[in-house]
C-alpha cells in the first residue's frame, strides 16, 4: 500500500467495549464471576425520563414558602395496632451490620431519627447500636434468619419479611470472609472468615398460602401490634403485590434493579429484575384492583436520589420511598476526599463498589476497626439528616408547584414522559401528546 | 391445670394468655383441647410452663419457643418449633416439613417420623427423631445436633456448617460437602444425654456421625459442580 493511501480509522466495538473486554480477561484469569456491591450501573429508563407539569392556567400552584404541604405518612394501617407514623415519606432501606460497620449503622439511625423517619436492619440481626439510635426501627425477617430471635422481633417497630430485593431478585445474601469478623460470625452462628452465602428462599414456607400462615405466626408472637411489610424485588410487580396483599401484608416494599446490595454477582445485578420506573404502576394497579390502594401502603426503592425522584414515585402511586445507596453517599461513601486510597484499590471515587472486600476507605462498608473508626457517626448522621431534609424540601417544592398541599396528592396526571419507553413504563403521556404506549383505546 | 378449648375460645386468646405467663406465672400447667389442626399454637412463649396440646396441629406449633415445655399428643404440621430458642417440645406423632427450622436452642423430640428439611438452617437446637427423616434434612445446618434413630432421606446435610448429625439407620445419600466422620467419646456422651432426654432406648454406639467436610466454606472455582 502506498504510504499516503487513506486508511480506515480504528473502530472500537460498541459490543465488545473496553469494559467488556476487561471483564472477559479478568474472568479468564481468575475463573470466578465478578462480585460487587451496589445496584445496576448501566443506563435504564428512570425517573429522569419523567417531568412534572407545573401549574399554570388550568391549575393553580401553592405558595412555596407560605402554604403548607404535608409530608407525613402512616404505614401499617391495615392490621397493626401501632402503625408507624413517619414525618417524611423517605425511609432508610435494609442494610446489615456486617455489610456496614457499627458506626455506619449508628449514623443511619441518628440521621433518620432526626427527621422522624425509620431505619431498617438487614441480614444478621439487630444490633444495640441501631436499636439505640433509631427511634423507628424495622426488623428484617430474612431467609437466612441469621441472628433472628423473638426478643429482637418484639423490640421492632415493624417487621419486614424479605422475599427478595431489586439487586438480586431470586438470589440470597452474600457476605465474604473478609467481613465475617468475630462479632459478625457470633451474631450469625457461623465460623469466622467463611464466605457466607445466605439462602434465597425462606426455610419454613413456600408460596403465598404458606406466607399467609407465616404472617399469622409473626402477628401472634408480636400481639398484632406492629405492621408487617413484605419486600419483593421488582420482577412481576402486579402479581407479587397482589399475592403479598393476599398473604396479609400491611405494607408492600418494591425494590427496583437500581437498588443496591452489599455483594452479589455483577451479572445478577445487571441482568435480573426491572427498573423501579416500570414496576410502580403495575403494583399500584394490583392494590387498586383489590380495593386496597392507600390502605396497604407501597414503599418503592431503587435509585432514589433526590426530591424529584421521591415526588415522581409518589405521583405514580407510592406512599413512600426508601433509600440505601444514596444514604451511604450522604454518610461519605465514595467521597472524592479518599481518591488516593481508591486509586490504590484500583478504582476511583464514585466507582468504588468492592464493598464485599471490606477495605472501604470511607469506613462504611467494612468491619476493619481502623477503617470504621474514620466515620464519625454523629457527623455522618448530621449529613444524612441534612440530605433527607433537602430531599423533602425538593419534593414539597414540586408538589406545591403542581398545586398540592400533601405530597401524596401528587398523581400521574402531574407527569409526562420524555421518552416513549418511559411513557410506556410509567403509563403517563409522552410530552406534548396525550398518548402513551398501551393506553386503553389506542394502538401502538 | 387449666383447660383451654381452642375451637371455642380462639387462637388469639390462647397465645395472649400463654405469652402473659412470661411476666407473672400464675398458671404453670395448660391443657389445650380441640386444636383441630390450627396454625401457630403456643408461639412466642417465654416462661417455664407446661403446655399439653391434645390433638394434631397445623403450621408453626411452638414457634420461637423460649423456656416452655410443650407436648403435642398428636402430629404437627410444617415448621414445628421454628426458630426455637430454649425449652423442650415433644411431638408424640409425626412432623411435617421444616421441623425445628433455624432453631437456636432447646430440644425438639419427634416420636414419629419427620418429613423433608428437618433441621434446615438449625443454629444450635437439638433435635431427636425416633423414626425416619425426609430429604434435604439439615440443609445449611449451622450448629446443634440432629439425632435420627431411623433412616435419613436424600441429600442429608447439604451445604452443612458446624452442626452434628447422628443417624442410626441408613442414609439414602449425603448432600454437598457432608461426609461421615469419626464418632469419638465426646460425641457418645452428647448422644447418650440427648437420647435419655428424648426417652429413646437407642444405643449411642449404633449411630454414625456426619458433618461438614468444610470444602465449600470459601469460594473455589473448581467447586461449581458440587452444588
Amino acid at each position: 500500500m502506498e504510504p499516503n493511501t487513506p486508511r480506515t480509522l480504528p473502530i472500537q466495538s460498541t459490543t465488545f467495549t473496553k469494559e467488556v473486554n476487561a471483564e472477559i480477561r479478568r474472568a479468564a484469569a481468575t475463573g470466578i464471576y465478578d462480585i460487587r456491591g451496589g445496584g445496576a450501573k448501566r443506563k435504564v429508563p428512570h425517573f429522569d425520563d419523567l417531568v412534572f407539569l407545573g401549574a399554570s392556567v388550568s391549575r393553580y400552584p401553592l405558595e412555596g414558602y407560605r402554604e403548607t404541604c404535608n409530608t407525613k405518612v402512616t404505614l401499617g394501617t391495615r392490621y397493626a395496632k401501632k402503625p408507624i407514623e413517619l414525618d417524611i415519606p423517605i425511609t432508610i432501606a435494609g442494610m446489615s451490620f456486617g455489610a456496614l460497620s457499627g458506626q455506619a449503622k449508628e449514623a443511619l439511625g441518628r440521621g433518620a431519627s432526626a427527621v422522624g423517619t425509620s431505619t431498617t436492619t438487614g441480614d444478621g440481626g439487630m444490633t444495640l447500636e441501631e436499636r439505640g439510635h433509631s427511634s423507628k426501627l424495622i426488623y428484617q425477617y430474612l431467609p437466612s434468619r441469621y441472628g433472628m430471635n423473638p426478643d429482637d422481633l418484639r423490640k421492632a417497630d415493624a417487621i419486614e419479611v424479605v422475599v427478595g430485593q431489586g439487586a438480586k431478585p431470586g438470589g440470597g445474601g452474600m457476605l465474604l470472609g473478609q467481613k465475617i469478623s468475630g462479632r459478625v460470625a457470633e451474631m450469625r452462628t457461623l465460623p469466622k472468615g467463611i464466605d457466607q452465602r445466605s439462602a434465597c428462599r425462606h426455610p419454613d414456607w413456600t408460596g403465598p398460602d404458606d406466607l399467609e400462615i407465616k404472617l399469622l405466626e409473626l402477628r401472634e408472637i408480636t400481639n398484632w401490634e406492629v405492621p408487617i411489610y413484605v419486600k419483593v424485588g421488582a420482577t412481576r410487580p402486579y402479581y407479587d403485590t397482589a399475592l403479598a396483599v393476599k398473604s396479609g401484608a400491611d405494607v408492600v416494599v418494591l425494590d427496583g434493579m437500581q437498588g443496591g446490595t452489599a455483594a452479589t454477582q455483577d451479572v445478577f445485578i445487571e441482568h435480573v429484575g426491572i427498573p423501579i420506573l416500570a414496576a410502580i404502576r403495575p403494583a399500584v394497579r394490583a392494590l387498586q384492583d383489590l380495593g386496597l390502594h392507600r390502605r396497604v401502603q407501597l414503599i418503592v426503592s431503587g435509585g432514589i436520589r433526590n426530591g424529584a425522584d421521591v415526588a415522581k414515585a409518589l405521583a405514580l402511586g407510592a406512599d413512600a420511598a426508601a433509600i440505601g445507596t444514596a444514604a451511604l453517599i450522604a454518610l461519605g461513601d465514595n467521597d472524592p476526599k479518599w481518591e488516593a486510597e481508591y486509586q490504590k484499590l484500583g478504582t476511583t471515587a464514585g466507582a468504588y463498589d468492592d464493598w464485599h472486600e471490606g477495605q472501604d476507605p470511607a469506613g462504611i462498608t467494612t468491619q476493619d476497626p481502623n477503617l470504621a473508626a474514620r466515620l464519625d457517626p454523629i457527623d455522618a448522621g448530621r449529613r444524612l439528616r441534612n440530605y433527607l431534609k433537602v430531599m423533602t424540601l425538593e419534593a414539597q417544592t414540586i408538589a406545591r408547584a403542581c398545586g398540592h398541599n400533601d405530597l401524596r396528592n401528587l398523581e400521574p396526571e402531574d407527569l409526562c414522559a420524555l421518552t416513549v419507553e418511559a411513557a410506556a413504563m410509567a403509563q403517563v403521556p409522552l410530552a406534548g401528546t396525550e398518548w402513551y404506549p398501551g393506553k386503553p383505546g389506542t394502538q401502538y | 391445670m387449666l383447660s383451654y378449648d381452642l375451637a371455642a375460645e380462639g387462637l388469639r386468646g390462647l397465645n395472649e394468655a400463654l405469652q402473659a405467663q412470661s411476666a407473672d406465672i400464675n398458671q404453670a400447667h395448660w391443657d389445650v383441647i380441640n386444636p383441630k389442626g390450627s396454625h401457630a399454637i403456643a408461639v412466642g412463649l417465654d416462661a417455664p410452663i407446661d403446655v399439653t396440646v391434645h390433638g394434631s396441629t397445623g403450621y408453626y406449633c411452638g414457634g420461637m419457643n423460649k423456656q416452655a415445655n410443650i407436648r403435642v399428643k398428636g402430629s404437627v404440621g410444617p415448621g414445628v418449633c421454628e426458630n426455637m430458642m430454649s425449652g423442650k417440645v415433644v411431638i408424640e406423632g409425626d412432623a411435617s416439613q421444616y421441623a425445628g427450622a433455624t432453631g437456636h436452642g432447646g430440644l425438639l423430640v419427634i416420636k414419629g417420623n419427620a418429613s423433608s428439611r428437618c433441621g434446615i438452617s438449625m443454629k444450635g437446637i437439638n433435635i431427636v427423631v425416633h423414626g425416619n427423616i425426609g430429604h434435604m434434612s439439615a440443609f445449611m445446618a449451622q450448629a446443634g445436633n440432629l439425632v435420627v434413630c431411623g433412616d435419613a432421606g436424600d441429600a442429608l446435610g447439604d451445604s452443612l456448617y458446624e452442626a452434628h448429625l447422628f443417624v442410626r439407620g441408613s442414609v439414602k445419600s449425603l448432600g454437598a460437602d457432608c461426609v461421615e466422620k469419626e464418632i469419638r467419646p465426646e460425641h457418645i456422651a452428647v448422644l447418650s444425654d440427648l437420647l435419655a432426654q428424648a426417652e429413646s432406648d437407642a444405643k449411642p454406639k449404633e449411630f454414625k456421625r456426619y458433618g461438614s467436610a468444610r470444602k465449600l466454606y470459601n469460594f473455589d472455582v473448581d467447586s461449581n459442580t458440587s452444588y
